[in-house]
């Protein structure tokens, strides 16, 4: 329903804005100088018309369009897949997809192999002429066995019978298939399949564990019969699938072939059993001729016209199959876009692009999900609050010695089995935690994972990164003992540390603020070092001769004049982070945006990984745009000193 | 008491390249309180040098330069300066840019906003307190850091070409100023400009430099400046006598240039 509306809007919206755009252009000065930049400026409407038309290719692409219009296409199409399926053995014994015969393609090939056996034997230097005579005799009989199969005067009553009968059940399904009643179906039957239909859910829908809250993948293609049409299809298949094994189980053998090839494998059974270990080569040759032998005693090779009236009528069936498709085989074409739904063996897929591009709709209901926090990803809501006792975070803050540095001892209990508590142990209480205050709210969930390490590795990076980078602007020893430091780990990519850090420090919080501690760390001390030595010496100059101590300078001159390097600084680390953060999460961990991605991508959950891209993409914005607002407001002067 | 003092003072720099510089040569001058000394000479005459080791941006190579019988080792509320570009604070407002020398010496802030609005009011800027000091025009910025020097109240200002950035009219108008704030306040004064009809109209007393070495190549005592207190500067600028001074002033410059091009060449 939503996927409609979006669509019918998509369309007004462009068709509208292409006809305001037109209106604008008539009424403006058409012979405006070609190059002026004024003619690029403004343009909201075009802006709709692209979006609208990025929209459009994703709902087109992914299907959702075919999903939204014809929530049934993908079921029946799904039916006619099957009937495909069925039908593929037998339609290659023909040329109707194929460029000829399978019996012809199957004796070409086995006669290439012959001859290049024959050529090997001939050039080869580790056996004498009497061994290449025997070989190239037994290849000489294998050859002759071809033409016992495809003689028409050769082919028993019985096999032709057995063709007769199959191409008469494939001509009665065609004339069936095209009844209106085809198949008859009780009504208890219809019962039974629409329940069953309705259990299945359709397509494209997300299944929930509530119970354990964990999202699964959503339901491909339903695979029972929906409609009228999609149980035609199935039946149909059904018994392909009887006549195709009954063919295939048929094998064109002749008394004369049979005799033939029994004398071939019993004088190459002899053969071989008379060779000596030391005549290994011909022992293998023989094997390879029995080989060949074999697969033509169990290909399916006919006399050349002994399957025409069966390939007629296969040519029939399609045709009916394509006209009862009607329409269908029209969304197909049209809505189903670089690519369509398969059947391989008993389910049904989607392949292409509506594969790994999913719905619209389908991202948007997965995400609403995903966001309840019954729901989340693994057990871990996205983002919700968490009430926590504040008592928590004073015994965290509070050090555990200041208990211990307390004279006194701490309550031993009693002999009848009583702790009193005394002063010390109450002290023991507070610092700990162990006591009852008032709730506050604590957000929790990946996101906030995820925001929670970039914030913490930021703020470490800016705490230590930003004094020592001015230390370093101004003075020479600090410069000349940190450079090496920094310098060497600096070069290397983030993520080359993060095995060594995750392993050294864990895989929860404390490697991965780590690891951005340290990626923040550099790019802070060069953003400062490089604001402070481009302070300018006459400010400085004007500060010393106003009365201000060093102290004073560093804090009233040097600081706020390196504050625009400094913010540029905290602005590119808060990029780098985010995305080392993201890889590291790939890397290992339990909970974060990276982490949900990386699972995700392991169930081959297509939306969820869309959902986490969605995601990162916004916060990643979001910092941006606060970094971006909170430079305007505290470095106004910026550019312009 | 409260005099200026220059005793043979000598700078040599040291360029990279290993060569030496001699900046500074032999410098002797008084300056008596209350006196406003122009400086005037083509560029690379030492003129920034000396201003540099009277403030005590640098030390001389020899020689010893005293105020009120104190040698100068280092930068001092006592001497206060002015610069080319203003050199102010962009990060804080005009008030605050100010008050800057009193914030450092911990005034009370509400004493000295007093004195801010005093000293705003005094270099024409009453009612810009607030603005931040990149939206003023050259002009504005200049009147700020004068305010800013004068508001410690210094017994010596030193002035490093501070209208030489300012379009003609704007400098006229600032040229008035000073003469209006050295006659109202006293203070000791050295200017430093390229500008011979600036270095005319203000100084009381003249220093014509000369470069390579940096020396004092002739000294003058004027009128005009005294003359600008009562009269309109464009009305001097009329004077035969000032005319007369500016082109021998000139042609002495002149010849000095044509002296270091001769030796370059």
């Amino acid at each position: 329903m939503l996927t409609q509306i979006v669509t019918f809007l998509i369309f007004v919206a462009v068709i509208g804005c292409i006809l305001y755009g037109r209106k604008l252009i008539k009424t403006e000065k058409v012979d405006a100088v070609f190059g002026n930049p004024e003619r690029a400026l403004g343009g909201t409407h075009w802006v709709i018309v692209g979006s609208s038309f990025l929209l459009l290719i994703w709902l087109y692409y992914s299907w959702d369009i075919a999903k939204g219009f014809y929530p049934k296409s993908a079921n029946e199409l799904c039916q006619v897949a099957k009937v495909n399926d069925s039908l593929l053995g037998l339609k290659y014994q023909f040329p109707i997809e194929e460029r000829e015969f399978k019996s012809t393609s199957q004796i070409k090939k086995e006669n290439k192999n012959l001859n290049l056996i024959l050529n090997e034997i001939q050039n080869s230097q580790e056996m004498d002429n009497q061994q290449k005579t025997v070989l190239a005799g037994f290849i000489k009989k294998t050859n002759q066995l071809i033409p016992l199969l495809t003689n028409e005067d050769l082919i028993e009553n019985e096999t032709k019978q057995k063709i007769n009968d199959i191409t008469g059940k494939i001509n009665l399904l065609t004339e069936n298939f095209q009844k209106p009643n085809y198949p008859f179906e009780t009504e208890q039957e219809l019962n039974e399949r629409l329940k069953a239909v309705s259990e299945e859910g359709g397509w494209g829908i997300v299944k929930v564990q509530s119970g354990t809250g964990s999202i699964e993948n959503t339901m491909e293609v339903p695979l029972i019969p929906a409609t009228d049409r999609g149980l035609k299809f199935h039946a149909a298949a059904q018994e392909l699938n009887l006549i195709s094994d009954e063919f295939f189980k048929l094998r064109n053998h002749n008394p004369q072939f049979k005799n033939q090839i029994k004398q071939l494998k019993d004088d190459i059974k002899s053969y071989r059993n008379d060779l000596s270990d030391s005549e290994e080569v011909a022992s293998t040759y023989a094997k390879n001729i029995v080989k060949i032998a074999r697969r033509i005693e169990f290909a399916s090779i006919y006399p050349p016209n002994a399957l025409n009236k069966m390939q007629n009528a296969i040519i029939k069936f399609d045709n009916a199959q394509l006209k009862i498709q009607g329409g269908l085989r029209l969304i197909d074409i049209l809505l189903f876009p670089a690519g369509t739904i398969v059947a391989s063996g008993p389910s049904c897929s989607e392949q292409g692009s509506g594969r790994w591009l999913p719905k619209p709709s389908d991202t948007f209901n997965k995400f609403i999900l995903m966001s309840k926090p019954s729901v989340g990803y693994k057990d871990i809501p996205l983002l919700w609050i968490d009430m926590v006792d504040v008592s928590k975070m004073i015994g965290f803050i509070l050090p555990d010695w200041i208990a211990d540095i307390l004279p006194g001892e701490y309550p031993v209990h009693t002999k009848d089995g009583i702790v009193k508590e005394n002063f010390k142990g109450n002290v023991l209480k507070v610092v700990t935690g162990d006591f009852k205050l008032f709730k506050v709210p604590v957000p929790y969930g990946h996101i906030w994972d995820s925001f929670l390490r970039v914030f913490l590795g930021l703020v470490f990076g800016i705490i230590i990164g930003v004094p020592l980078g001015l230390f370093m602007g101004l003075n020479r020893f600090a410069k000349g003992f940190f450079d090496p430091l920094i310098e060497l780990y600096r070069p290397v990519p983030p993520l080359a540390w993060a095995p060594l850090i995750i392993s050294v420090l864990g895989i929860d919080n404390t490697g991965k603020v780590f690891l951005l501690f340290m990626v923040s760390l550099s790019i802070m001390i060069i953003s400062a070092r490089a604001g402070a030595s481009g302070t300018q010496l006459s400010k400085i100059h004007a500060a010393h001769s106003l009365g201000a101590s060093k102290r004073q300078i560093l804090r009233h001159v040097i600081f706020p004049n390196s504050l625009p390097e400094i913010l540029t600084g905290i602005r590119v680390a808060v990029g780098m982070c985010w995305g080392t953060l993201v890889a590291a999460e790939f890397l290992a961990g339990t909970t974060g945006i990276g982490f949900v991605e990386n699972v995700a991508k392991k169930y081959f959950q297509y939306e969820v990984i869309w959902i986490t891209i969605f995601i990162m993409g916004m916060l990643g914005l979001l910092f941006d745009i606060t970094l971006r607002k909170i430079i305007d407001k505290t470095i106004p002067w910026r550019g312009k000193g | 008491m409260s005099d200026l003092i220059s005793q043979n003072l000598n700078m040599i720099f040291k360029t990279p390249k290993g060569e030496t510089v001699h900046a500074l040569k032999d410098l002797n001058f008084t300056l008596k309180k209350g006196e406003l000394l122009t400086v005037l000479g083509p560029s690379g005459c030492g003129k920034t040098t000396l201003l540099n080791i009277t403030a005590g941006f640098i030390r001389p190579t020899s020689g010893v330069i005293t105020l009120n019988n104190k040698e100068i080792d280092g930068p001092g509320v006592e001497r206060g300066m002015v610069f080319q570009q203003g050199a102010l604070f962009e990060w804080l407002t005009v008030a605050e840019n100010v008050n800057f020398g009193l914030r450092m010496k911990r005034e009370d802030p509400i004493q000295t906003a007093k004195k801010v609005d005093e000293w705003l009011e005094i270099v024409g800027l009453q009612g810009f307190g607030n603005t931040p000091t990149y939206q003023l025009s050259g002009g504005m910025q200049q009147r700020v850091a004068l305010a800013r020097c004068l508001i410690n109240d210094p017994d010596l200002i030193l002035m490093d070409e501070p209208l030489g950035a300012l379009d003609a009219l704007t400098r006229e108008k600032m040229q008035s100023l000073v003469l209006k704030i050295w006659k109202e306040t006293g203070k000791t004064i050295i200017l430093i400009t390229h500008s011979v009809e600036e270095a005319l109209l203000l100084g009381e007393r003249l220093y014509v430099m000369a470069p390579r070495p940096g020396r004092i190549h002739k000294e003058y005592n004027l009128p005009f400046a005294l003359m600008g207190l009562k009269e309109d500067l464009r009305e001097i600028k009329k004077n035969k006598d000032f005319s007369a001074k500016r082109e021998e002033i000139l042609e002495m410059i002149w010849n000095m240039e044509e002296e270091i091009m001769g030796k370059d060449i």
